[in-house]
């Protein structure tokens, strides 16, 4: 690919070095104030992944303060629309002229953010959404995977597709169950990922020894779970899973007690992510289970403040009033890698240093490790993909209503600690 | 079996879409005004009761009767003091403005209460049901299909019974004879709007139960709402519970076939009555 960067350096390479003189000496790099572009949605309906950033950047500001670091965070948001995360995005490439960009949150945020970097030659440093949408998704033809071709300035570190396979088909192993899965799916980016019958969940799930019953792509915000309710029951399904908002899952748990249809496991991804959404079930949300990708007992620290993931937990908590939420982690972790790649980069004003910089990281964060060296990636996309680990949990509900988040799978992750085993719905 | 199963729960189904549409047909069939904000208002009216509910600790249906006549006022004022003023010989107007309040209130609740999912609980009522031969019916869907019909009943009396319906009834047949008449027909819409507000408080109560809400949901159920207002006939409110219902079953049995086609079903029957019936089932007015 020809970037505007990639033609100015071979140019310079061609001798036209000689003739501009001065102008293509470096910028003076000590000393410059590095601008660092930050990308999230703060409005809409993603805000919830976006709670900790006023919280998570006054403390990277307050550090790299402390640590004599010269830079400066220039926050957008997204309002949870693909199109204005595109928009900002070019905003602070070529009106604030950032050095590096961070993203996160959902691929409807990083896609557009990481595609609009890599076009401008702007390192791109992106989290939080399963790397198969992020990585898949931004190429020219999906469907095509001879077409598939690596990032030079963006990278990315998550979970993908393999890992939730893994991490629910070990929990359901706890259990005594007859393996017949019913999946829910709805008619989305996600949806169709994880039902797509050839490279969705079901493939992983059988080799497991489940098998899914997937009744077709349902439309989001519906108001009616019975068809889905009678073919589990059915096909005598056992659990429960799927990819769904947090109002429709509340309208099928509902649905599905009024009309005593009562799997031993019901394990979803999106919906449950958020203790206030769990909480909105009362009773009805007692050891549902989730994946689990960040915790406040998670065995990892800080590299920039030193703290534990239940010391962040804690001081979020005490800060904002509201108990710790998964993406905390990720937010924090996020500017860790800022803060990591400044002060490693010999000029973080210069995007290819910058970009070679970030490929070559090696840093132990509060989300675990991160480094690009394809371990546990497919080839294609071992260049911009780093994978953090990923454990299964359970909401347990207290006596006092509130829900905890245990972990009661590590089998792919051994290092970190369980709280508990799986156990059946009542 | 499973077919009356399916069929009872489209019925079911088809009372909330009733519920919601009945305030929206009140609105339509009176001042000929679009509402686009009525999706948007049901959630203002769902987080109304769910403040009335956790400041003073009552019973959730307690809350909606203590929140309705505040929503009452509130429509009145809206009235009066803005769509009023955007009626008119042209339609645009008052489409604009609704449309505007639909992301007002939209923002203004994401403000006050975040982007958290809410929810209305009602303890074991929420999950109670009852078995009649081989359905089981959960009681918060009959509780609903209950209400809507209450609702159509009682909006029906008042335009029918009541002096205050007769000058509903007079000022959308023709204001301007109306108002010679001694009827002000800026109060006569004013009253409605109130009216149409105290249903939506009702329709808020079964959509804050029944699931999650944020500031975002309410506009996904507006169409349905539409489309059951259309079908059942212009000023008609036993055709607003039909469409509702016509549409509830149509998407019951188009998911048992496969739930690709939940929607899709939906909107094929609205327009299979159009084709048959193209002003509605139970038309009132002519115009």
């Amino acid at each position: 690919m020809i970037t505007r960067r990639r033609l100015l350096k071979s140019g310079a390479a061609g001798g036209l070095v000689l003739s501009s003189g001065g102008l293509a000496a470096p910028a003076i790099a000590q000393g410059t104030t590095v601008r660092i572009g930050y990308v999230s949605p703060q409005s809409g309906p993603l805000a919830g992944f976006a709670e900790a950033d006023a919280f998570t950047i006054e403390m990277f500001n307050r550090v790299a303060a402390e640590q004599g670091l010269n830079v400066e965070v220039l926050v957008r948001d997204s309002q949870s629309n693909p199109n204005r995360a595109a928009d900002v995005a070019q905003e602070l490439i070529i009106d604030d002229e950032i050095h590096l960009m961070l993203v996160a949150s959902t691929p409807e945020t990083t896609n557009p953010v990481s595609t609009v970097c890599e076009s401008e030659g702007i390192p791109t440093i992106s989290t939080k959404a399963p790397w198969q949408p992020w990585f898949i998704g931004q190429q020219g033809n999906p469907g095509a995977p001879d077409s598939w071709r690596p990032f030079d300035y963006t990278f990315h570190y998550f979970w993908g597709l393999e890992d939730v396979i893994a991490v629910f088909t070990n929990m359901w192993d706890q259990l005594d169950t007859n393996k017949q899965v019913g999946g829910l799916f709805p008619n989305d980016a996600d949806g169709n990922a994880w039902g797509d019958p050839n490279v969705g969940v079901a493939p992983g799930f059988a080799e497991a020894g489940y098998t899914t019953v997937d009744p077709g792509r349902y439309q989001n915000l519906t108001d009616d779970f019975s068809a889905q309710i009678n073919a589990f029951r059915e096909a005598n399904c056992e659990i429960v899973t799927g990819v769904v908002i947090p109002p429709d899952f509340t309208t099928f748990r509902n649905q599905a007690l009024q009309q005593g249809f009562s799997p031993k496991a019901i394990t979803v991804a999106k919906a449950i992510l958020f203790p206030q959404s769990v909480e909105t079930l009362g009773e009805a949300g007692h050891n549902l289970s989730s994946e689990v990708w960040w915790s406040a007992n998670h065995p990892f620290t800080s590299s920039l403040t030193g703290q534990g993931c239940g010391d962040l937990a804690a001081a979020f908590t005490e800060a904002t009033g509201r108990p710790w939420t998964q993406p905390i982690g990720f937010v924090h972790s996020l500017f860790e890698m800022a803060a990591d790649v400044v002060k490693r980069a010999d000029d973080p004003t210069d995007p290819d240093l910058v970009a070679e910089t970030i490929a070559a990281t090696d840093l132990e964060t509060i989300v675990g490790r991160i480094a690009w060296n394809g371990e546990g990636v497919p080839p294609f996309a071992a260049q911009n993909v780093c994978k953090t680990p990923l454990v299964g949990g359970q909401w347990r509900r207290q006596d006092d209503g509130s829900f905890e988040l245990a972990v009661v799978d590590n089998t792919t992750a051994p290092d970190i600690p369980t709280q508990g085993v799986m156990e059946a719905l009542a | 079996m499973i077919w009356i199963d399916t069929i009872v729960q489209g019925v079911l189904l088809g009372g909330l879409y009733a519920l919601f549409a009945a305030g929206l047909s009140l609105v339509f069939g009176i001042m000929r005004l679009v509402n686009l904000a009525h999706g948007d208002l049901i959630v203002m009216a769902a987080y109304l009761i769910l403040v009335v509910v956790s400041v003073l600790g009552l019973n959730p249906f307690v809350a909606a009767v203590i929140a309705a006549p505040i929503m009452f006022v509130f429509g009145w004022i809206l009235q009066k003091g803005v769509l009023n003023r955007t009626l008119g010989e042209d339609i645009l107007p008052p489409l604009l403005v609704t449309f505007g309040l639909s992301v007002v209130i939209q923002n203004a609740l994401l403000e006050g209460f975040s982007a958290d999912s809410q929810r209305i609980s009602m303890g074991p009522l929420e999950t109670a049901s009852v078995s009649a031969g081989p359905v089981t019916v959960g009681l918060l869907p009959l509780l609903t299909f209950a209400s809507a019909i209450l609702v159509i009943v009682g909006l029906n009396w008042i335009f029918y019974r009541t002096s205050i319906g007769r000058a509903y009834r007079a000022t959308s047949d023709d204001p301007v004879t109306a108002s010679l008449m001694g009827i002000r027909p800026d109060r006569v819409f004013a009253s409605a709007m109130g009216l149409a507000l105290i249903v939506v408080t009702i329709a808020a109560l079964y959509l804050g139960t029944r699931s999650n809400f944020d500031p975002y949901v309410g506009p996904a159920r507006l169409i349905y709402a539409f489309e059951a207002v259309i079908i059942g006939g212009l000023g008609s409110l036993w055709g607003t519970l039909a469409g509702g219902v016509i549409i509830g079953v149509a998407q019951t049995v188009g998911a048992s076939i496969n739930p690709e086609w939940q929607i899709l079903a939906g909107h094929v029957a609205f327009l299979v009555v159009l084709l048959i019936r193209p002003r509605g089932l139970f038309p009132r007015a002519v115009d």
